[in-house]
């Protein structure tokens, strides 16, 4: 006859999953995730889009941090690689992209003249693109060299999986809009 | 050579227009023979030149603010000759106010030129049909090149401009059904950096095409004229970033002659090494975009992988990737590390072996002469007519190139083609390029096996700063460096018009001096401005596919451009 196999005491189910499972926070999953699947859109406008090809290209290989998805589209892509020089007639143009690109969304500003409008201290040329969207990562280089743009994407990379506050995005309004009302 | 033949088209001129010719002025600046001309005699003068075949194409309209002068603009033609390479500079003054008349009606390539002089200085040009900005935004008011516009106030521009068509104010409405406006760029992966433009598609076909360019206006000529003119070089490296070391080249080659100094054997051979080992990047940065949009991603990652040999050359060169700096006005700024021509010697053979995979991969690929050719053709007429250089002129069958044509730095005694085309389309741009990669190579290592003894700058105190360790180690190395720092390189006043055959055509540098440190005002021709005017006509009645693919064959680099 059968018998009933005797149900395992509670700690023991512990004991046991943890052969072959382990715990974490949703959050910490959710963000391992994300943080090993970036899908770049390159904003490559001048020079340093030129370096970004590099960085995408056979020997820097941005594939080796799970950012080779390159997605053209804002509506695919999470993070805004913003590589170049923007100018005050870009400016409404670099909004509208990153407006369209759906959350959770991060921008990495690659070179001096992305970050702050580099040695251009000129009429048409924005002084950094923080003046219009939230910047996350800054590489600093004219252009920045390969290295230092993958060191970027590492570094977002970290800020995503320490949870790190954004109040920068957080704060975000619109300029263009504002300015209009 | 050149002053005689000028002097023929000065006798005609003058048998021509016997009463007017008493008002010009004509006048001699390094070699190169300027005629002032009063406005009311615009149109007649350059019909003439044009119509005896004297000068048959346009090659810059700028113009020079003196705000001192009774007439305070001087609007500043350069004319070409393509067979005997001849060149006339034509300059008219004019007051606050005063209009030119048009060169749209002789020349299709004067139109974006005369914008551009509109929208930096404000000058109109009489009966041209789209007196509108061309490179700042829509919303900017005032005049940038103006001597009274500060360089650095900004003005803000709140809103995109929307998609028009007005650039053709003769175009009747034609009441055709089912037209769809689209809109491709300014950020799009196919046009490769900020071009925009704005078609209306039949179904496939465009039906009508316009262009906005100026998104990569970064001011490089008024930066030119507040910065030093040694600090203008690292801004020449961000025209044409595809080969920077070439705009280097074609600054420091201008301000020389202004300078009238000889460079050193060794610098002409160095500045012809990079030269040329640019023009193979840049064409690989071409063929490879152009592949890619076409649908061959594989050709991006071989010809990429040969880009990275040639940025890994300039690496160990002089530290640098991409925007290397390397001339002085002078020489060069270093000499070449121990056995780096052994490595380019080593890298051009891999160089070789890339290009003929490339040509294994696309020349006889089906899909890709289907996409190719009989795409874009233009003939060697029209293509003068808008001002085109470089290898889309040399693609409709035209030989000119200036290291023949013009010779400099010694290419006189290198052995080298200078391959052509005949039907102009895209499928024979890419032949020449290929072509042209062959040939870069070829003078490379030319010039590698016979590398110039001597020095790799001229040492004048005034034009070279010392070497760090005589600043450092004598009292007169330190004494020059302080003094060339404090009062800057100073040419003496007077101007000149300098050009070089970079990748992409005739890069020009039109320099006026003031005898001051900085100077008065650099114009830059770039090649690619006059060829893309010709970019909506050549799409026009085409498929949207074409589009890319003419677009990608035309190498248009933005940051030259717009400048
Ligand atoms: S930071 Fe330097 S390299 Fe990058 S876009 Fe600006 S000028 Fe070009």
């Amino acid at each position: 006859m059968a018998q009933a196999r005797p149900l395992p005491a509670q700690q023991n189910i512990d004991e046991i999953s943890k052969s072959f499972a382990f715990t974490t926070k949703l959050d910490d999953l959710v963000a391992w995730g994300r943080k090993n699947s970036l899908w770049p859109m390159p904003y490559g406008t001048a020079c340093c889009g030129i370096e970004l090809m590099s960085v995408m290209g056979p020997k820097y290989d941005l594939a080796r941090f799970g950012a080779e998805v390159v997605r053209f589209s804002p509506r695919q892509a999470d993070l805004l690689l913003v590589a170049g020089t923007i100018t005050e007639k870009m400016g409404p143009i670099l909004v509208n992209i990153y407006e369209q690109m759906l959350e959770p969304k991060y921008v990495i500003s690659m070179g001096a003249c992305a970050s702050s409008g580099g040695f251009y201290r000129s009429y048409h040329v924005m002084q950094g693109i923080d003046r219009v969207i939230p910047v996350d990562i800054y590489v600093p280089g004219c252009p920045p060299t390969p290295e230092a743009v993958l060191d970027g994407v590492i570094s977002l990379q970290k800020l995503i999986a320490d949870h790190k506050p954004r109040p920068w995005r957080d704060n975000w309004v619109n300029p263009y809009e504002q300015s209009a009302e | 050579m050149n002053k005689v033949q000028n002097n023929n088209i000065k006798t005609d001129l003058e048998n021509q227009f016997s009463t007017e010719s008493k008002q010009w002025a004509w006048s001699n600046s390094f070699d190169a023979d300027i005629v002032m001309i009063p406005a009311s005699h615009v149109l007649d003068f350059f019909g003439f030149l044009k119509g005896n075949g004297s000068f048959d194409l346009l090659m810059d309209i700028t113009a020079v603010d003196y705000p001192g002068r009774e007439k305070r603009f001087e609007v500043v033609y350069e004319l070409f000759n393509t067979t005997t390479s001849n060149r006339l500079r034509v300059k008219v003054a004019l007051a606050e106010g005063e209009e030119v008349p048009t060169l749209t009606k002789l020349w299709r390539g004067a139109d974006w030129f005369e914008r551009e002089t509109y929208d930096m200085f404000g000058i109109k040009f009489t009966g041209h049909l789209n007196m509108r900005r061309i490179l700042t935004h829509h919303q900017f008011v005032g005049h940038a090149l103006r001597k009274d516009y500060p360089a650095d106030r900004q003005q803000e521009c709140t809103e995109a401009m929307p998609i028009h068509f007005d650039n053709d104010p003769n175009y009747v409405e034609k009441d055709v059904p089912g037209l769809v406006p689209l809109n491709i760029g300014p950020s799009h992966p196919a046009t490769h950096g900020t071009l925009r433009v704005m078609a209306e598609l039949k179904g496939e076909s465009v039906h009508r095409a316009n262009v906005e360019l100026g998104y990569l206006h970064r001011c490089f000529e008024k930066m030119a004229e507040t910065h030093a003119y040694n600090q203008v070089i690292p801004y020449t490296d961000r025209l044409n970033y595809c080969s920077a070391p070439m705009n280097n080249v074609g600054y420091c080659k201008a301000v020389e002659t202004l300078l009238d100094v000889e460079i050193p054997d060794k610098a002409k051979a160095m500045r012809v090494l990079l030269c040329e080992l640019s023009r193979f990047i840049d064409h690989v940065v071409c063929i490879g975009a152009n592949a890619v949009d076409l649908g061959a991603l594989t050709g991006f990652f071989h010809l990429f992988s040969l880009r990275e040999k040639v940025y890994t050359l300039f690496e160990k060169l002089c530290g640098a990737r991409l925007t290397v700096s390397m001339t002085r006005i002078g020489g060069m700024a270093q000499d070449a590390p121990d056995g780096w021509y052994d490595d380019v010697m080593q890298v051009c053979q891999e160089l070789k072996k890339g290009v003929s995979n490339i040509e294994r991969l696309l020349s006889n690929n089906k899909i890709f002469l289907q996409r190719t050719v009989g795409v874009g053709a233009i003939s060697a007429e029209d293509a003068i007519e808008w001002g085109y250089t470089g290898p889309c002129l040399r693609a409709t069958g035209v030989p000119l190139d200036l290291r023949k044509n013009q010779p400099y730095y010694g290419y006189d005694q290198l052995d080298f083609d200078i391959p052509v085309g005949s039907t102009g389309d895209v499928y024979e741009r890419y032949l020449v390029r290929i072509e042209e990669m062959k040939q870069s190579i070829r003078i490379v290592e030319q010039i590698c096996k016979n590398v110039p003894e001597g020095d790799y700058t001229i040492r004048d105190k005034d034009i070279v700063l010392p070497e760090k360790k005589d600043v450092y180690g004598n009292i007169e190395g330190l004494m020059n460096h302080f003094m060339l720092v404090i009062n800057g390189l100073r040419p003496p006043a007077g101007e000149v018009y300098s050009a070089t055959e970079a990748a992409n055509g005739e890069l020009g540098f039109y320099c006026v001096s003031d005898g001051s440190g900085a100077p008065y005002r650099l114009k830059v021709r770039p090649p690619c401005f006059a060829i893309y005017q010709s970019f909506p006509e050549s799409i026009t009645g085409g498929l949207v596919a074409d589009v890319i693919a003419i677009l990608g064959s035309m190498n248009l680099i933005a940051g030259e451009l717009d400048r």
